[in-house]
C-alpha cells in the first residue's frame, strides 16, 4: 500500500491520486453513514469475538473454581466469576456463539419461508392467497412470547423450539412486505416482457421479481435480527431455551439475579452484551433502511 | 360505514377459528397421554382405557376439536391437573395483576412518549431531538428483563426505596400497590414508549410539513394553537393503530416482567403451566390472550374511521 509509484509510469502525477481516491471515497461514504458503519463494525467485532472465543477467553467456560466464586471483575478474572467460580468473560464469549447462531437461523428461516410465501401469494393471488393470508393473520394474533411458549409445549424446551418460535413470529413481516411489493410490480412492463418471451413462472418470480425486493428484505432481515437476539435471550432467561449449564446470555442473567446482592456485576455484563449487540443491529438496520429505501423518511435526521 | 364495520367485525371470525385450531393442535400434539397423566404411572391399561373413553380421548380429532371449541365458547376452558381450579378461576385472580401492570406500563409509555415525540418533531435536529432519538434507540435495544433486574438493583438492593418483587393488591392500599408495580411497569413500558416516540415524531414531522399547517401559520395563529389544534390532532390518529399493536407486545412482555418481579399474574401462570406440564391451563390462557389481542386490534380498526373520516372505507387489504 505504501509502495511508491514506479518512476516509469506513464502518468506519474496522477497514479498516486487515483490509487488513494477509492479509500478516501470509502471513508467519506462511511462518514456520511456513520450509524451503518458503527453498527456493522460492532456486529463484526462481536462475531469475531464469538468465533475466537476459545482463543480470547483464556480459559474454558465450564471450569469451576469453587474457592473463587462470585469474584468481582478486574481481578484475576477480567469480568469476575459466577456462583461456581466459572469465568464470566469466557462464558459470555462462548454464549455469543449460541445467540448469534440461533438468531441467524431464526431470521434466515423466517426470511426464506416468509418471502417465498409472500412472493407466491402475491403472484398467484386467488384462493391460495386468501388462505395463506388468513393463516398469517392467525400467526399475527399470538404475541411472540406466547408463540414461543406454545411451541415449547409441543417440542420441549431448547434452542430448536426457540428458533422455530422466533421464525414463526417474524415470518408474517416478510410475507406481508414481499406480497405487497410483488403486487405492485406484477403488472409492470418488464414482467410482461418476461411472460412474452415465454419465461417459466418460477423463473419470473425468482429472477425477475425477487431482485426488486432485495432492498426492503435486507432491511427487514437486519431489523429482524435485532428482535431475534432479544427474544432468544428472553426465552433462555425464562427457561424455555438453552438450559444451564450451557453458557448463554439469558441463562447467565437468570442465574445472576439470585446473586444481585453479593455480585451485581454478574447480572450487569451478560445484559450489557445483549444490549450492545441489539443496539448495533438496530443501527445497521436503520442505516440500511436509509441506504436502500430512500422513500421512507430517515429516522435520525430531519428530512 | 356500516358495511365497513360489519365486514371488519366478521373478518375476525376466521382468524379466531384459526387461533382456536392452532391452540387445539398444540394440546393435541403435546407428547404424553393425558389419560395416563390423570391415571398415574402405576395404573393398569384397563383403567387408562376407561379414562380415555370417559374423557372422549378415543374419538376422532375433529370431534374432539368440536367438543373442545364448543365448551371453550361456553367459557369452559378446562381445569388445572394440579390445583383442580378451573382455568377461568385461575385467570380471574391473575388477570388483576396483569391488567394493572399492562395499563400502568401503557400509561407510563404514553406520558413519556407523547411530549418527547412532539418536542423533538417541533425542533428537529435540536439537542433535545438528538438526545431523545439516542435514548429512544437505546430503549428499543434494551432487553426488558435486564432493565428490570438493573432497576431492582438500583432501587431495591442499593437505594432500598422499593420492594424487589412480589405483589401488593389494591386492598393493601394504593401506596403499597403502586410501590410494588412501579418498577415492573417501567421495565415493561420502556420498549413501547420508544416505539410510540419514534412513531409520533415521524407523523408529527409529516403533519408539520403539510400545507394546512403552513396556512395556519400564515394566517397568524399562535404557534401553540397550530401545534395543538392543527398538527397534533392529525398526528395522533395513526397513533391509535400503534397503540393496538403495542398492546399485544405488552401482553406478551408481561410474561417476562412478571417472571423478573415475581408477580402472580397471567404471564407467570402460563409460564409455570408450561414448565409444570399443566397443559390445559397453558392452552386456555394462550387462547384467551390471542383472542384478546385480536379483539383489541378489531376495536382499533373500528374506532379508526370514526377518528379519521378521511380513511378509505371498504374491504381492508392484507397489507394493512
Amino acid at each position: 500500500m505504501s509502495a511508491a509509484p514506479p518512476a516509469s509510469a506513464a502518468a506519474p502525477v496522477n497514479a498516486p491520486a487515483r490509487r488513494r481516491r477509492p479509500v478516501q471515497r470509502a471513508v467519506r461514504w462511511a462518514g456520511r453513514r456513520w450509524s451503518l458503519t458503527i453498527g456493522l463494525a460492532a456486529v463484526a467485532a462481536l462475531c469475531c469475538a464469538a468465533l475466537g472465543a476459545g482463543w480470547l477467553a483464556g480459559q474454558p467456560p465450564d471450569v469451576q473454581h469453587m474457592d473463587a466464586t462470585l469474584q468481582p471483575p478486574f481481578g484475576r478474572h477480567l469480568l469476575g466469576t459466577d456462583e461456581y467460580g466459572r469465568d464470566v468473560l469466557s462464558r459470555m464469549l462462548f454464549g455469543a456463539r449460541l445467540t448469534l447462531l440461533a438468531s441467524t437461523a431464526a431470521v434466515l428461516l423466517a426470511a426464506v419461508t416468509g418471502s417465498a410465501l409472500g412472493l407466491t401469494t402475491g403472484y398467484f393471488g386467488g384462493a391460495y392467497d386468501s388462505l395463506a393470508g388468513r393463516m398469517i393473520d392467525v400467526l399475527f394474533a399470538f404475541p411472540v412470547v406466547l408463540l414461543g411458549i406454545a411451541i415449547v409445549a409441543v417440542l420441549g424446551p431448547g434452542e430448536p423450539s426457540v428458533v422455530l418460535a422466533i421464525a414463526a413470529a417474524s415470518l408474517p413481516n416478510f410475507a406481508r412486505v414481499s406480497r405487497s411489493a410483488i403486487i405492485a410490480e406484477r403488472e409492470r412492463e418488464y414482467v410482461m416482457a418476461a411472460h412474452a418471451i415465454g419465461a417459466p413462472v418460477p423463473y419470473i418470480i425468482v429472477r425477475t421479481l425477487l431482485p426488486n425486493l432485495i432492498g426492503p428484505l435486507i432491511v427487514l432481515v437486519s431489523l429482524g435480527f435485532a428482535y431475534a437476539v432479544l427474544y432468544e435471550a428472553s426465552f433462555s432467561f425464562l427457561g424455555l431455551g438453552a438450559q444451564p449449564p450451557t453458557p448463554e446470555w439469558g441463562v447467565m442473567l437468570s442465574s445472576a439475579r439470585s446473586y444481585l446482592f453479593q455480585a451485581p456485576w454478574y447480572a450487569f455484563f451478560p445484559g450489557a452484551a445483549i444490549f450492545v449487540l441489539v443496539f448495533s443491529l438496530n443501527l445497521v438496520g436503520d442505516g440500511l433502511r436509509d441506504l436502500l429505501d430512500p422513500r421512507r423518511p430517515t429516522s435520525g435526521r430531519p428530512p | 360505514m356500516a358495511k365497513y364495520l360489519l365486514w371488519r367485525s366478521l373478518s375476525v371470525v376466521p382468524t379466531l377459528v384459526g387461533v382456536s385450531v392452532l391452540v387445539f393442535l398444540i394440546t393435541y400434539f403435546i407428547p404424553g397421554d393425558p389419560a395416563q397423566i390423570m391415571a398415574g404411572s402405576d395404573a393398569t391399561p384397563d383403567v387408562v382405557a376407561g379414562l380415555r373413553h370417559q374423557w372422549g380421548l378415543d374419538r376422532p380429532i375433529y370431534v374432539r376439536y368440536a367438543v373442545w371449541a364448543a365448551s371453550a365458547l361456553r367459557g369452559n376452558l378446562g381445569e388445572s391437573y394440579f390445583s383442580h381450579m378451573t382455568v377461568l378461576q385461575l385467570v380471574g385472580t391473575a388477570s388483576r395483576v396483569t391488567v394493572e401492570l399492562a395499563l400502568l406500563a401503557l400509561l407510563i409509555a404514553v406520558v413519556i412518549a407523547v411530549p418527547a415525540g412532539i418536542a423533538s418533531a417541533v425542533r428537529p435536529g435540536s439537542w433535545f431531538d438528538l438526545a431523545a432519538t439516542a435514548v429512544g434507540f437505546g430503549g428499543l435495544s434494551i432487553p426488558g428483563f435486564w432493565l428490570g433486574i438493573m432497576l431492582i438493583y438500583v432501587f431495591s438492593v442499593y437505594l432500598r426505596w422499593l420492594p424487589a418483587g412480589g405483589f401488593a393488591p389494591l386492598s393493601d392500599g394504593l401506596v403499597p400497590n403502586l410501590r410494588s408495580m412501579i418498577l415492573p411497569a417501567i421495565a415493561l413500558g420502556t420498549f413501547a414508549s420508544t416505539q410510540f416516540m419514534r412513531y409520533l415524531r415521524a407523523s408529527m414531522l409529516e403533519v408539520l410539513g403539510a400545507d394546512y399547517t403552513r396556512t395556519a401559520r400564515a394566517k397568524g395563529l399562535p404557534e401553540l394553537l397550530v401545534l395543538v389544534r392543527h398538527a397534533m390532532r392529525n398526528a395522533l390518529i395513526p397513533f391509535v393503530t400503534v397503540l393496538g399493536v403495542q398492546m399485544g407486545y405488552l401482553l406478551g412482555g408481561t410474561v417476562i416482567t412478571e417472571s423478573v418481579f415475581a408477580l402472580p399474574g397471567i404471564g407467570r401462570l402460563v409460564l409455570n403451566a408450561i414448565l409444570n406440564r399443566d397443559y390445559q391451563v397453558a392452552a386456555g390462557i394462550i387462547l384467551l390472550i390471542a383472542t384478546a389481542f385480536v379483539l383489541v386490534n378489531l376495536a382499533v380498526d373500528l374506532v379508526y374511521p370514526v377518528l379519521d373520516p378521511r380513511v378509505r372505507l371498504g374491504r381492508p387489504t392484507l397489507s394493512q
